[in-house]
């Protein structure tokens, strides 16, 4: 940390909670934070879009009605690729998360606004849902067989006791995995946003022309990453479904 | 050692990772690369593939960048 060269820089400051409606509920403290309030623009985001854009219902789409039927597409073909056809029930579980991270992610990316996935408690909520749900529907559908997915098929007996504990953390893991990739890449991308926003201001108009170019880029790198990440979510959710369902084919 | 240098020792070491992440990502674009040189027409098909390596190892580095602030700030 430099001392006093009058640079202060403070990238985490940006991923503040701060409480809005002060509310506590037998002790729990449920008040209501600019987290919450930027779930609730994002998911009023979400309805507007899909209910506005398809509110024609024409049959040769316009400019909005093709962005809901492209985003509607894209999430019908990962899960038909991924899953099969099985997978179509759980069409609308996979395209609200998919959304509701894009949009945070994207929300996100508009200055002073706040990101909510850059918070892991978000995040590992997401993906604890995705994992108790393939867990659910694995056993569910094949009841005590869906143990097999620990011991892959055609592998000599002697690995056995080397690769099914593997399997097993590598099962148990992947809520984390799911989850600190998403909270990671959007807390480390805004941060350096951040950094570099003061080193611009820090060195004025005569050095931060070079750190506003680089800036520039990284908020392009930033906008495929709040749709790169949101699509890893989705379709890793889709491979750990397929998983379940088809249960290692 | 005092234990604030081993800390930021520590969180220097964590970094290593990044060989690994420059490693894979550029494998993964070099494959892409000379795969689509070769076979054109298959390029599109799987820049998606692509494109979902490229994010699963970025979130290695990220694995370890978490590694190195944990030490250093919890």
């Amino acid at each position: 940390m430099a001392e006093g060269q009058g640079l202060h820089i403070d990238p985490m400051g940006q991923f503040e909670i701060k409480r809005l409606v002060e509310m506590n509920i037998g002790g729990v403290d449920v008040s209501f934070t600019n987290s919450s309030l930027f779930m609730l623009i994002v998911i009023a985001t979400i309805t507007v879009f899909l209910t506005w854009s398809m509110r024609g219902r024409a049959m040769v789409p316009g400019r909005m009605q093709s962005m809901a039927e492209l985003s509607y597409e894209f999430i019908a073909n990962m899960l038909k690729e991924n899953v099969g056809s099985e997978g179509r029930k759980f069409f609308p579980f996979i395209f609200s998360i998919f959304m509701f991270v894009l949009f945070c992610n994207l929300i996100g990316m508009i200055p002073y606004t706040f990101t909510v996935t850059s918070h892991i408690v978000v995040t590992f909520g997401l993906a604890l849902t995705v994992f108790l749900l393939v867990t659910i529907v694995g056993i569910m559908r094949h009841g005590f067989k869906f143990l097999t997915l620990f011991a892959p098929s055609g592998v000599p007996m002697f690995l056995m006791p080397i690769l099914i504990p593997i399997e097993v953390i590598s099962y148990f893991v992947r809520p984390i995995s799911l989850s600190v990739r998403l909270f990671a890449n959007m807390m480390a991308g805004h941060a350096l946003l951040k950094v570099f926003g003061a080193f611009v201001v820090g060195l004025s108009w005569w050095g931060g022309w070079l750190p506003l170019g680089f800036i520039v880029g990284l908020t392009g790198l930033e906008f495929l990453v709040a749709f790169l990440q949101a699509y890893v979510f989705a379709i890793l959710s889709c491979l750990y479904l397929n998983d379940a369902i088809n249960l290692h084919h | 050692m005092e234990v604030e240098a081993a800390r930021m020792i520590g969180a220097g070491l964590a970094t290593i990772a990044l060989a690994g992440v420059g490693l894979g990502l550029g494998n993964i674009f070099g494959a892409y690369i000379s795969g689509s040189l070769r076979n054109p027409a298959a390029a599109p098909k799987v820049f998606g593939n692509v494109l979902l390596g490229f994010a699963l190892t970025e979130a290695v580095a990220l694995f370890a960048m978490v590694i190195a602030l944990i030490i250093l700030f919890v």
